[in-house]
């Protein structure tokens, strides 16, 4: 990473913590872990406290659902580290990774419910200009999706846009294809706590 | 709408403890790198990238920003409010957007 301190500041507990990770996963932590754990005071607490309730608060969208707008604005975002994570985590999910991979190549084409499609192409469309209007929401919402659930997909557009410039910035080092697999295995049983 | 509200006001607080809260950089310097505006030379093209486009943020710009005396904290905090501010931004374009569609008839 970027940053010497994302390597080193950390408490001897955050350190027993990861070498547990590490015994029980098998694999080294990664960095994504890290940043949350690197001086938590200022942004690791509360930052998890949000993903958490975004990803894994009560919300009409699935947890599969949520992984794949997750997996989608990175792709937007052309992080690849969150793509790769995300993209695996929302295969487990669906337990149909086939599905990811044809909403990432293709939103248009791909098999999904009109409601989750329209607010995909919003959520694309605010992360990709930084403005989305009144005409963009009224489509979500005549596709069938609640007020309350755009609400809750833009709660993890700002958690996925804010996760994807900290891991491009800093410098997330990618993980092996089975790496993202653990990765994705521990979020689906502990989420962002 | 219980829940809505406890996920707007975590990130609420996410925020008022990057701008507001103890850090090795002043208020005044995070608040610059959250709104990215205002951000002195040495550290302008690292926090606009991270704020506008950060797949194309380099080691050079983490060089520039260390030779001119950011220590490594600091820069930790900066980088961290760039992203929490352009997040915050979206995720506010957002709900005005939503607000607008669903003000003249039944909110959903």
């Amino acid at each position: 990473m970027r940053l010497d301190i994302l390597n080193r500041s950390y408490s001897p507990g955050t350190k027993l913590l990861f070498a547990l990770i590490r015994a029980f996963t098998g694999y080294p932590v990664p960095d994504a872990a890290k940043l949350i754990f690197c001086r938590p005071g200022f942004y690791g607490a509360q930052a998890k406290k949000f993903t958490h309730e975004a990803m894994r608060g009560p919300s009409a969208w699935s947890v599969a659902d949520r992984e794949l707008m997750a997996a989608f604005v990175s792709k937007v975002n052309e992080c690849a580290f969150c793509v790769s994570t995300h993209t695996a985590t929302a295969g487990q999910a669906y337990r149909d990774s086939g599905k990811v991979q044809a909403v990432l190549a293709d939103l248009e084409s791909a098999p999904i419910e009109p409601g989750l499609r329209t607010t995909l192409r919003m959520l694309g469309k605010l992360t990709r200009e930084g403005k989305v209007d009144a005409g963009d929401m009224r489509e979500v919402l005549s596709a069938g999706v609640s007020r309350q659930q755009v609400e809750d997909a833009l709660a993890v557009c700002a958690a996925f846009n804010t996760t994807d410039r900290l891991a491009d910035a800093f410098g997330f080092e990618l993980l092996s294809p089975q790496g993202f697999e653990a990765g994705a295995k521990y979020l689906l049983k502990r989420g962002y706590r | 709408m219980a829940d809505e509200g406890k996920k707007q006001a975590a990130h609420r607080a996410l925020v008022d403890r990057i701008l507001n809260g103890e850090g090795r950089s002043s208020p005044e310097q995070r608040a610059s790198a959250f709104s990215n505006a205002d951000v002195p030379p040495p550290l302008h093209p690292l926090i606009d990238k991270v704020a506008t486009r950060p797949a194309q943020v380099t080691d050079a710009d983490f060089a520039a920003a260390k030779a001119s005396g950011f220590s490594e904290d600091q820069i930790f905090e900066l980088v961290i409010a760039a992203a929490v501010g352009q997040s915050a931004r979206l995720y506010d374009a957002g709900l005005a957007a939503l607000d607008e569609a669903t003000a003249s008839g039944a909110a959903g």
